[in-house]
């Protein structure tokens, strides 16, 4: 497996408060990475730095490289809209638009130039298809999204994500709003997803990273403590910090 | 405990006394209006009334045909609308999207002092400078008419359509545009594609209140407009439902006087529907 993306020296700051660290990551492609870690270390704000969500902060401040296929996105030449895209994210708290199920899958296609309805049609049967809820949707398209489940809401969220496309999809904690079976039917949908899609996951539930994951990456306090192969990082952890955290000691 | 219980009794009653009495005014003024302008529209016939086309109050054989003043103000407000609610509407979703704050805290100050000016000023300035810069851009006789009333009363109405547009497209939860972000949406997209429909209740209840404010004034309108009681035409001369109430009022008598205040009930009614409308849009917004 080859990396699709790297940090290099990654820091931080909200104002003054440094929040990332000298993180040194690198993702591989078609699995699912995870990042654990106690509330507030760090984690959801790394996840966002790697498709620059963070850009819309207007008091954060960052040094370092992160390389997507080789080029730094945060050089002045990316087109963050153009990044965006290709790395896509699915948020901690379902967000479909208050709009039909259809209008919200067609919403990123529509927005990048495509008009013709066949086509239209195509990719949102193709994007529901993908996320594992067409069956369920197919004869309320025109419905609106709002009024769904929490966990067909976050599905459709998914959904609305792969219209576009994306090589990368970054998820924030996408299970922590959800019920117990809604949030299986996510994590099934993940594992289906990384045969074409890199995923990077972040969690506060150690079972779930177990569960889904290939590679696990541990934060505390801004600083990537470890990071291995999820089945390695959890039998046997090389650093006191981290096997304190997954015996349940803090966080 | 008893005692505490009197004075919590007395306080409520104080209190339903004086709302009670803004919702009195409202009758009364409804009642005493629908009283005085019934037998006006009985004596001149409702047909003749709504749909005459001359008002001569005064003459020897007087005719009180009011719809020159119906349309006026329809034709006003609408052009009222048609060129304030872009203006307002494209400022809004600047100053609550885009604006840097120091910009915006300067711009919204700018906006409630004009929401805070005397419409008199309005009607001064328009008077002193609007009038005669239409006379001599359109090269007319007079510049006061239905096109001058329409640019002070277009605005007249920014402040109310941007301030209302602008609290509901902040409104707007800040996940629906982030979504929109993380799919490759410029910013300007998404405030387009997402917040202002996000927010469109809010908005068109903010047209409504504009037309609201555009059709109720009189003060700025008559003094812009030459007051004659002509046909409609967008470079003449025209007279307002409420500035036909209002100008001829001093010195009316007898039916004068009544249809005066059948006229103010035809307004009464407009607003109403406004009003009505408005609600709508609110209750709307907050589902």
């Amino acid at each position: 497996m080859s990396d699709i993306m790297t940090a290099k020296d990654l820091n931080l700051w909200y104002d003054q408060t440094q929040a990332l660290k000298n993180v040194n990551i690198t993702i591989p492609e078609k699995s699912i990475t995870a990042f654990i870690g106690p509330s507030g270390c760090g984690k959801s704000t790394f996840l966002k730095t790697l498709n620059r969500m963070n850009d819309l902060i207007p008091s954060v401040r960052i040094t370092g490289e992160v390389c997507y296929n080789g080029q730094n996105i945060y050089d002045s030449s990316v087109d963050v809209n153009e990044l965006r895209r290709e790395i896509g994210m699915v948020f901690q708290k379902p967000n479909p638009f208050p709009m039909s199920i259809y209008d919200n899958i067609a919403y990123g296609p529509r927005t990048h130039g495509i008009k013709s309805k066949v086509k239209l049609d195509e990719i949102v049967e193709q994007s529901l298809r993908d996320a594992a809820i067409w069956d369920e949707v197919k004869d309320r398209l025109k419905k609106n999204a709002l009024g769904m489940s929490g966990g067909q809401q976050q599905r459709l969220c998914i959904a609305r994500a792969l219209a576009v496309k994306p090589k990368i999809l970054l998820m924030d904690e996408p299970t922590s709003a959800l019920d117990p079976i809604s949030t299986s039917r996510i994590e099934e949908l993940a594992i289906e997803l990384k045969k074409s899609y890199t995923i990077v996951i972040v969690t506060h539930n150690m079972q779930q990273a177990v569960r889904i994951s290939d590679n696990t990456a541990f934060f505390l306090l801004g600083e990537l403590i470890e990071y291995g192969e999820t089945e390695k990082l959890f039998s046997q952890p090389t650093d006191k910090r981290t096997e304190d955290y997954i015996t349940g000691r803090f966080g | 405990m008893k005692k505490n219980k009197m004075i919590e009794r007395v306080i409520h009653g104080v209190f339903l006394i004086l709302g009670l009495l803004t919702v009195g005014c409202v009758l009364l003024i409804t009642i005493y209006l629908v009283i005085s302008g019934v037998p006006a529209i009985a004596e001149i016939g409702l047909f003749d009334f709504l749909f005459g086309t001359e008002w001569a109050s005064t003459a020897t054989e007087p005719k009180y045909g009011i719809l020159p003043f119906i349309l006026t103000s329809v034709y006003g407000t609408a052009g009222a609308i048609l060129i304030g609610v872009p203006i307002g509407f494209f400022a809004a979703v600047y100053l609550s999207k885009m604006a840097t704050p120091k910009v915006k805290a300067f711009m919204e100050g700018a906006v409630s002092l004009l929401a805070g000016i005397p419409s008199v000023v309005y009607g001064l300035v328009g008077m002193l400078v609007l009038v005669p810069a239409v006379r001599e851009i359109f090269d007319i006789p007079d510049g006061a008419s239905l096109f001058s009333a329409i640019i002070v009363l277009a605005i007249m109405i920014l402040p109310s359509i941007i301030k209302v547009s602008m609290t509901a497209l902040e409104a707007v939860p800040k996940e629906y545009e982030d979504a929109s972000l993380a799919l490759g949406a410029t910013p300007v997209e998404t405030y387009f594609r997402v917040s202002v429909p996000a927010a469109k209740s809010g908005i068109a209840a903010a047209v409504v209140l504009g037309v609201g404010r555009a059709i109720g004034e009189a003060m700025a309108v008559m003094m812009v407009s030459g007051n004659v009681p002509n046909m409609p035409s967008l470079f003449q001369s025209v007279r307002f439902l409420t500035t036909a109430v209002a100008s001829e009022m001093s010195y009316s008598s007898g039916l004068q006087q009544q249809a005066l205040f059948s006229i103010a009930l035809v307004l009464f009614l407009f607003i109403m529907l406004i009003n009505a409308t408005l609600n709508f849009f609110l209750k709307k917004e907050k589902d």
